[in-house]
C-alpha cells in the first residue's frame, strides 16, 4: 500500500473510449452482426411511384414461394396507427402512396433472398396522381392536396378517428406545419436603419450516411411482450411511442440497443420500417430482422430539411444591428418528422445569435412528394446560420466596418437575457470571435485576398468567417428533459454505472466512466457503463441536442457523489478521523491535505458489503434547475448553458473551373470546459468535415420526387485526402450549471462551415452564391454570370 | 442458384465451404464463415467497409465473388488479432483515438495493415491517399490518419515479415480500383 497519493485529475486528459478496443478489432456486434435463434428475415416493398392511389395489391403468388412465412399489407394490420410527429401516416400505406420511399407491403422470410424473390411476386396496380415536387406549387390555390380528408382507412376505422392524427383526418391545405415568432416591432427596426438587405438562400437536400445501416430486429414472447433490438437514439421516448403504435401495454415493451453505427439525428423518429418489423413478427409468431440496403437508406432514412429562407435585415451606419425579419418555406415531403420542427433551433439563431432588437420569423412546412425530413446534427442551425452569417458580412462591407469588428459590436455578453428570453449564464463568443480571428490572422488574410481578387491568376484565395449559438445545457422540448443514473460499487472497489444516456460513439460513455472516477477517485479501468437496455437503464430523454454530457454527466456526478460520501462517512467512523478531512484517491481513503493513506477503498467496501449492509447502489436523476419551458410564442428559455463557437475557413477558388477547395478551418468553440480532450477534438474535426461535406459536395438529388443519387458513388461525402487543415482552441468558460463546467458540443462544429465558406469565396472572388453546395458548375456559373454583368 | 465448394485459407486455418455461385466473398464471410468484424456499408465497393486481404492485397469483399476464393489466402480483421502489425494498427487507433462509432473502423484497420506493408513510412498525404478508398462519417479522418502515423513508429524500414508482405513492391495507395 502506497504511503501518501496526491490529487490527480482525470479532467481535460486525453482519455482513449472504453468501447475503442472493441471496435477497432472488429469484435463489436452491431444490429447487423446479430442474429436470433429462430429469427426470418424481413423485406419492404416500396412504391415504384411518386403520388398515386393504389388500385390492387395481389400477394398470393409471394405467399406461395416456399420459404415465405409472411405477405403483408396495410389490410392484413387493421390495428396500425399513424405514426411521425404529426401522426400523418401509416406505416403501411392504405390507399395511395405519396412518395417514392412508400411502404406497401412486407415479407418475412426464411432467408433475404428469398424474401427478395417474394417482393417481386408483388402485383401492385396504381393510378398516378399529379406530383407535387415543389413546395411554392403546393401552396397554389387548387393544388391537388397530399393528404386529403378521408383517407380509405378513417372510413374502415371510425374507431380509432379520437387519434385525431392526419392519417385519419386528411388535412385540407398542404401546410404541415407554421411557425411564428415576434418581438419588437420590424418597421420600427428598419426605419432606424440605414442599411436594408434583403436576400433568398437556398438549402438544399442531404442526409445522414451513417456507415451503419438502419435495422431493427423484433421478438414476443411467449406472453405477449415485445423485445426490439434498435438503434434508436431515443430509447424510452420510442417504447412510449411503439406502445401507442402498437395498442400495447409500454411495460410490455423492452428496448435493447445494440452498438450503433452512427447517428447523427437519424434515429430520433420511428420510421414504418420500424412498426412493420413488429407486424411481421406477430403475424409469424417469430423473432424478424429487417436491415436496410445502403440504397434503401439513402431512400427510406430522413434527410436534412431543405429549406428556402429569405432574410431581411439592417444596421445603423455604426454598426449597430437594428432588425430582421425571416420567411422560410420548408420542402416537407410527403410525411412530418423532425425536420418540420427546426424552427424552433433557427429563430434562436436569428433573435439571439447578436442582439437584435426587433425580429419576425414566420415558417411554413409544406407537404410535397418528396423525401421527407428528419432531425440531423446542427437542427436547422446550418440553414440559418448560413444565411444570417452571410448578411452580416454583406452589412459590415456596406457600412465599410471590419467583419469582425461588426460582430464584435453585436455580440452578446454573459448575463444578457435576448428579447426572445434565452439567459446566456455562461458566453465566450467575443473570446471566439477574436481568438479564432488572431489563430487565422483573419484581418491581414482578409485585406490581402481582397487586394489580389482583380490582379492576374485563375487561383484566388479567400477567408470567411462565421460564428454560431446552440443549446449547450439540455433542451426543453419535451415535458422532462431528465436522466437518471444507478451507480453500484462492488466489494472490490469497481463501480457499475447504470445511465440512460445512449452512445452513438461520440464517447459518451467514456465520459460519464470518466467524471464518476474523479468523484470517487477510482482508475477508469475500475468503472463497466451499462447504458442500453430499458429494462434496466432508468429513465433518458434521449441522445440529442448536445445534451448527453451536461445531462447525464450532472446526473451521474449526482450519484458518485452520493457514493462518495457514505464512503467517506464509513472510513471516518473507522479511522476516527472526520469525513471532511478525507478524500478518495487512487482507489484509497487518503487524508486530504497530506495525502497519506488511510486505507484501501476494497477493503473497505468489502467491510460495507459483509457487515454493514451499506446498500451501496445510489441512484440519482438529474433536470436541469427549472426554469421556463417558452411559452406558445417562443419566449422563453430553452437550456441550462448554450454553446458558442466561432469558425473561419479559408478557400482556394479556381475561376477557371469553379472548384473550391477548403485549405484550413481554424475554430474556437466555447465548450464550458473540456473534459475528454481526446473526445472533444473527434467531434469537432468530424464536424468540421460534416460541415464540408454540407458545403462543398453533398446533395441528395430529387428530381420530380425520384431520388436520382441513392448510392456513395454519386453521392459524394468527403473523402481523406479532401479534408482541411485543421486548428481548433477551446474557450473554457467553466459553466456554472455544467457537469465540472463543461456544456455540450456535439452539434456545434458542423454548424457554421458552410456559412464561413460562403464568405470566404466572397472574400475570394467578390461573387456571393447564396445556394448549396458549392460545387464547381454552381461556382463557374456565379462567377461567369458576374463576370457578364460586369461587362 | 448452383452451389459450388470451395477450399481456402480463412485467417490461416483451413476451410472449406459450399456456397451459391453468385455469392460475394463478404456475404460468405459474414453468414457462412460467421465472422461478422468485415462490415457491408454499401455493397457496390465505394465505402470500403468491408476491405479484407485476398492473399496479402487489399480489397473491396462485396466486389468478389466467393467462388474466387478458391485456392486462395483470406484475412480479415479477426486474423489481425495474431498479427503484429494488425495488433499494432488496431492499438493505435484506440489511442489515438480514431474511433467513434467504429463502423468503418475494421474495413480502415485492414487498409491501414495493406498500406504500412507496402510504404512503411508513409507521409501523411500518403496515408491519406491510401485510405481514400475507406469512407468514415465520424471522425473527419484526422484521428485515422493520426493513428496510421502513429503505428508506424518504431517500424523497420523495410516491409515487414510475414502474410502478403514479403517482397512487394513499395508503393503508395491501394489496390482498389
Amino acid at each position: 500500500m502506497p504511503e501518501t497519493i496526491q490529487r490527480d485529475s482525470l479532467i481535460g486528459k486525453r482519455i482513449t473510449k472504453l468501447d475503442a478496443p472493441e471496435k477497432a478489432s472488429g469484435k463489436t456486434r452491431y444490429i447487423q452482426d446479430l442474429d436470433v435463434q429462430g429469427q426470418l428475415y424481413g423485406k419492404i416493398l416500396r412504391s415504384s411511384r411518386v403520388h398515386a392511389k393504389i388500385k390492387r395489391i395481389d400477394t398470393s403468388k409471394a405467399k406461395a414461394l416456399p420459404g415465405v412465412h409472411a405477405v403483408i399489407t396495410a389490410a392484413d394490420v387493421p390495428y396500425q396507427r399513424p405514426i411521425g410527429v404529426a401522426k400523418d401516416h401509416f406505416p403501411l400505406k392504405t390507399d395511395r402512396v405519396r412518395s417514392t420511399r412508400d411502404e406497401i407491403a412486407a415479407v418475412a422470410a426464411e432467408s433475404e433472398a428469398i424474401a427478395e424473390a417474394a417482393l417481386k411476386l408483388i402485383e401492385v396496380e396504381y393510378e398516378d396522381l399529379p406530383i407535387l415536387a415543389d413546395p411554392y406549387d403546393s401552396l397554389k390555390p387548387g393544388a391537388p392536396l397530399i393528404h386529403p380528408e378521408p383517407h380509405g382507412a378513417s372510413a374502415k376505422h371510425d374507431h380509432l378517428k379520437q387519434a385525431q392524427g392526419i392519417a385519419y383526418l386528411g388535412k385540407p391545405d398542404n401546410v404541415a406545419m407554421t411557425f411564428d415568432y415576434a418581438q419588437g416591432d420590424v418597421a420600427a427596426g428598419e426605419r432606424e436603419s440605414d442599411v436594408v438587405f434583403e436576400d433568398t438562400f437556398t438549402l438544399h437536400y442531404v442526409t445522414h450516411c451513417c456507415m451503419g445501416v438502419s435495422g431493427i430486429i423484433a421478438e414476443f414472447d411467449s406472453s405477449g411482450n415485445l423485445l426490439l433490438y434498435s438503434n434508436t437514439q431515443v430509447p424510452f421516448l420510442h417504447k412510449r411511442e411503439f406502445a401507442e403504435i402498437l395498442s400495447m401495454d409500454p411495460a410490455r415493451i423492452r428496448i435493447i440497443q445494440p452498438p450503433i453505427g452512427g447517428g447523427f439525428g437519424s434515429k430520433l423518429d420511428i420510421y414504418p420500417f420500424e412498426p412493420i418489423c413488429v407486424y411481421l413478427a406477430k403475424a409469424t409468431g417469430r423473432p424478424v430482422k429487417l436491415v436496410f440496403t445502403r440504397e434503401e437508406e439513402f431512400l427510406a432514412s430522413p434527410t436534412r430539411q431543405p429549406v428556402i429562407l429569405t432574410l431581411r435585415s439592417g444596421c445603423k451606419k455604426d454598426g449597430t444591428l437594428t432588425f430582421r425579419t425571416v420567411n422560410t418555406l420548408h420542402d416537407n415531403g410527403a410525411y412530418t418528422s423532425w425536420g418540420a420542427t427546426t424552427p424552433f433551433v433557427m429563430m434562436q439563431t436569428i433573435s439571439s445569435l447578436y442582439r437584435v432588437p426587433h425580429c419576425l420569423y414566420h415558417t411554413k412546412a409544406v407537404y410535397t412528394n418528396n423525401p421527407y425530413a428528419g432531425s440531423f446534427r446542427g437542427y436547422g442551425n446550418l440553414q440559418a446560420t448560413f444565411a444570417v452569417e452571410q448578411h452580416m458580412d454583406m452589412m459590415a462591407e456596406a457600412i465599410g466596418m471590419d467583419p469582425l469588428d461588426f460582430r464584435m459590436k453585436n455580440a452578446q455578453d454573459p448575463g444578457e437575457v435576448t428579447p426572445q428570453g434565452m439567459h446566456f449564464k455562461s458566453c465566450g463568443l467575443k473570446e471566439c470571435l477574436t481568438t479564432a480571428a488572431e489563430m487565422s490572422g483573419y484581418r491581414e488574410k482578409f485585406k490581402i485576398n481582397l487586394a489580389n481578387r482583380d490582379k492576374p491568376g485563375h487561383i484566388k484565395r479567400g477567408i470567411g468567417m462565421a460564428s454560431m449559438l446552440h443549446v449547450g445545457g439540455g433542451a426543453k422540448i419535451y415535458p422532462s428533459d431528465g436522466c437518471g443514473t444507478i451507480l453500484k460499487m462492488d466489494d472490490f472497489g469497481s463501480v457499475t454505472l447504470i445511465t440512460g444516456a445512449s452512445e452513438i460513439g461520440q464517447g459518451s460513455e467514456t465520459v460519464l466512466a470518466q467524471l464518476v472516477c474523479e468523484e470517487l477517485g477510482l482508475p477508469l479501468s475500475a468503472v463497466r457503463v451499462v447504458n442500453n437496455d430499458t429494462e434496466i437503464t432508468p429513465w433518458d430523454v434521449g441522445v440529442h441536442a448536445s445534451r448527453t454530457t451536461f445531462i447525464a454527466g450532472n446526473s451521474a456526478i449526482g450519484a458518485a457523489k452520493k457514493a462518495r460520501s457514505k464512503i467517506l462517512a464509513a472510513a471516518a467512523t473507522q479511522a476516527g478521523l472526520n469525513a471532511d478531512d478525507l478524500d478518495l484517491r487512487g482507489s484509497h481513503i487518503v487524508e486530504a491535505k497530506s495525502g497519506t493513506v488511510v486505507m484501501s477503498l476494497s477493503k473497505l467496501l468489502r467491510q460495507l458489503h459483509f457487515n454493514d449492509k451499506a446498500e451501496l447502489v445510489m441512484t440519482s436523476f438529474y433536470y436541469e434547475p427549472p426554469s421556463r419551458h417558452q411559452d406558445k410564442h417562443f419566449k422563453g428559455d430553452v437550456s441550462a448553458a448554450y454553446a458558442w463557437a466561432t469558425q473561419v475557413v479559408e478557400v482556394e477558388v479556381d475561376t477557371d473551373t469553379g472548384i473550391v477547395k477548403m485549405l484550413k478551418v481554424t475554430g474556437a468553440h466555447d465548450v464550458g470546459r473540456v473534459l475528454n480532450r481526446l473526445g472533444i477534438e473527434g467531434q469537432i474535426e468530424g464536424g468540421i468535415v460534416m460541415g464540408q461535406g454540407y458545403a462543398l459536395t453533398e446533395e441528395l438529388m430529387v428530381e420530380n420526387g425520384i431520388v436520382r443519387n441513392p448510392g456513395f458513388r454519386d453521392y459524394k461525402l468527403v473523402t481523406a485526402p479532401e479534408i482541411p487543415e485543421m486548428d481548433v482552441r477551446f474557450i473554457e468558460t467553466m459553466d456554472g450549471e455544467g457537469p465540472q463546467g463543461a456544456k455540450g458540443v456535439g452539434e456545434a462544429p458542423a454548424i457554421c462551415i458552410a456559412a464561413a465558406t460562403a464568405n470566404a469565396i466572397h472574400n475570394a472572388t467578390g461573387v456571393r452564391i447564396m445556394a448549396l453546395p458549392f460545387t464547381p458548375e454552381k461556382v463557374y456559373r456565379a462567377l461567369h454570370a458576374a463576370k457578364k454583368e460586369a461587362a | 442458384m448452383s452451389q459450388q465448394a470451395i477450399n481456402f485459407t480463412l485467417n490461416g486455418v483451413p476451410t472449406r465451404v459450399s456456397v451459391p455461385v453468385d455469392m460475394s466473398a463478404l456475404e460468405m464471410i459474414r453468414n457462412v464463415a460467421g465472422l461478422t468484424g468485415t462490415k457491408y456499408g454499401c455493397g457496390e465497393g465505394e465505402c470500403g467497409a468491408c476491405t479484407i486481404l485476398l492473399d496479402g492485397v487489399s480489397l473491396n469483399s462485396c466486389l468478389l465473388f466467393a467462388v474466387e476464393c478458391d485456392g486462395r489466402q483470406l484475412t480479415t480483421i479477426e486474423g489481425l488479432a495474431s498479427d503484429p502489425l494488425g495488433l499494432r494498427i488496431e492499438k493505435a487507433f484506440v489511442e489515438a483515438g480514431a474511433v467513434q462509432c467504429g463502423f468503418c473502423t475494421p474495413g480502415m484497420v485492414v487498409q491501414a495493415k495493406q498500406l504500412l506493408e507496402q510504404n512503411p513510412h508513409p507521409t501523411r498525404e500518403e496515408i491519406q491517399r491510401g485510405i481514400e478508398g475507406n469512407l468514415c462519417r465520424c471522425t473527419g479522418y484526422v484521428k485515422i490518419i493520426d493513428a496510421i502515423e502513429a503505428a508506424t513508429k518504431d517500424l523497420p524500414p523495410a516491409p515487414l515479415p510475414g502474410e502478403g508482405g514479403n517482397g512487394r513492391s513499395l508503393r503508395s495507395g491501394t489496390n482498389k480500383e
